[in-house]
């Protein structure tokens, strides 16, 4: 049994009643905490790609950055249980992005920069609720947060939210990413606290 | 296996906090009561655990200050932005207790034996295990010449001054001040680089022993600038620190 | 401004989880990487403290190495980018 630090608690800030999902405390940071070095793909050689649909389908950074855009301010939680309020995104949603691909595939595979890749249902990319993110707090998204672009899926946990993303890919079958293989949850809903496989 | 022996399994061990000694105004060297310490070498660490009443715990790594067969004695730098580093140079008093595991290392450790000359470089806080370095070889009587090239923000900045500055007897102390520095000061006025690198180091042809630590940026440009004047990689070992004082 | 570098640490910052995991000092330990075979003490191995778990890279090619993660106590240890650990 571990001695109490005297004095020594996390660091918190008040969290507004029912404002932040169960187990989650608000931070004003934005923690940089990476798996990998920070990719530097230059823009010319910048592409999203969505493939394993009818035919492969693929914008360059002008190409993408004509899309219609939107700007979005959400919560973003951590499955380390820090969660940072009303954070204000630029980014091109994935209805636009998944309108340009026939498929009929019901889970994606997202696949970065660096190797990381990550799980999700495609039902959880439409919607309204997912974004490629290109800007943050007013401004292009810095490289140490994913720019270029990253994923933003903010009603999961935020290690779906995959930086440096570079496309998605379409499968029949769910089959776990990175941080899955080694018992991160599958899907990963805060507000029912699936951190962790079997939660 | 090559390095050091671990004596039996790497426990958490309760330590109550003995003395603090503020080195400058952001950084806090604690003297650390650990019953049971088995001693450790100059540059190992130790993993330090805090416990909140709520049952949040929250670990971090920090360089050992203090000479093998003094106690053992941490110095901590306060991160602005950190959770932990505020607690143990702010709040943490004599009496109180954390736990602590270690010594940690058997990569980043100097002993006399291992000869020298030494060229000890220093970014910030990673001057806390070079001191440690040169502590042991003060108490040891070592006669391997060693020089501390040490890059410090400002003069208010530098950790050990009194320390560092009474030091003689075959060592060289060589201050770099990044950001500002005191009237009169005639000492670099600059960040490392490979022009102050080439005056400082001892040449490669003596065969000298380096010891770099400090911030990730730091250790990488020292670290290749050295290797550049001709040491060969595996006589300059390095340490980093990151930006989160883990 | 702190340079995007800061956050990479080295394998001395693993040293106790290295010892929780293996039973032993580990950083003066020899990895092969099986990417590109190139031969570091692990010491000198890009570590990354992610938020989910710690990986262990290659300095030469970038290659994870080693994985940790701790859930519920457990630590799950991936060692498949080595090709040799000694």
């Amino acid at each position: 049994m571990s001695p109490i630090s005297r004095g020594f608690h996390r660091k918190r800030q008040e969290e507004p009643a029912g404002r932040v999902p169960p187990g989650q405390y608000v931070t004003k940071d934005f923690p940089v905490l990476s798996a990998g070095p920070t990719p530097h793909t230059a823009l010319a050689n910048w592409t999203f790609s969505i493939e394993g649909g009818q035919a492969p389908k693929s914008w360059t950074w002008e190409e993408f950055r004509g899309l219609p855009a939107e700007t979005l301010t959400t919560d973003i939680h951590c499955v380390t249980r820090w969660s940072k309020l009303d954070t204000t995104w630029q980014g091109v949603s994935l209805d636009v992005l998944l309108a340009a691909v026939e498929y009929d595939a019901r889970y994606v595979l997202a696949f970065c920069d660096g190797g990381y890749t990550t799980n999700l249902p495609v039902a959880d990319l439409t919607g309204g609720r997912a974004w490629v993110a290109f800007g943050y707090d007013g401004g292009p998204l810095g490289a140490e947060h994913g720019g270029p672009a990253r994923l933003l899926v903010p009603h999961l946990y935020f290690w779906k939210s995959a930086k440096w993303v570079r496309g998605l890919r379409l499968r029949d079958t769910d089959e776990p990413g990175f941080w899955e293989n080694y018992g991160y949850h599958m899907y990963g809903d805060p507000w029912r606290e699936q951190r962790y496989a079997g939660d | 296996m090559a390095g050091t022996a671990v004596r039996g399994r790497l426990t958490w061990q309760t330590a109550t906090v003995g003395s603090v000694t503020d080195e400058t105004p952001k950084v806090r060297t604690l003297s650390l009561e650990v019953p049971d310490w088995s001693g450790h070498r100059a540059g190992q660490h130790v993993d330090i655990r805090l416990t909140a009443d709520d049952g949040y715990q929250a670990e971090r790594a920090y360089s050992i200050a203090s000479a093998p067969g003094e106690p053992l004695a941490i110095t901590v730098e306060r991160l602005d932005d950190g959770e932990v580093s505020p607690y143990l140079t702010e709040d943490l008093q004599p009496g109180d207790f954390l736990e602590v595991r270690g010594p940690i290392g058997g990569y980043f450790v100097w002993e006399p034996a291992f000869g020298g000359p030494l060229l000890l470089l220093a970014g910030g806080s990673g001057v806390v295990p070079l001191r440690s370095m040169l502590r042991c070889r003060a108490s040891a009587g070592s006669p391997v010449p060693a020089r501390l090239l040490y890059s410090s923000r400002s003069f208010q900045d530098v950790i050990y001054r009194a320390e560092l500055d009474g030091l003689s007897d075959g060592v060289e102390v060589i201050h770099a001040l990044t950001r500002s520095q005191p009237p009169g000061w005639t000492g670099y006025a600059r960040r490392v680089d490979q022009q102050m690198l080439a005056e400082v180091a001892w040449p490669a042809a003596q065969q000298p022993l380096a010891y770099v630590c400090g911030p990730t940026s730091f250790v990488e440009a020292v670290a290749s600038g050295l290797v550049g004047l001709g040491y060969p990689a595996g006589r300059v070992k390095t340490e980093r620190f990151g930006a989160t004082g883990q | 401004m702190k340079a995007l570098d800061d956050y990479a640490l080295d394998g001395n910052a693993i040293g106790g989880l290295l010892i929780e995991v293996f039973g032993t000092e580990m950083t003066t330990a020899t990895g092969t990487c099986g990417g590109c075979g190139a031969v570091s003490q692990v010491a000198e191995l890009a570590v990354y403290r992610s938020a989910l778990g710690t990986v262990v890279r290659c300095r030469a090619c970038d290659a994870v190495l080693m994985t940790f993660v701790q859930i519920h106590g457990v630590t799950c240890v991936d060692l498949q980018g080595l090709a040799s650990l000694a």
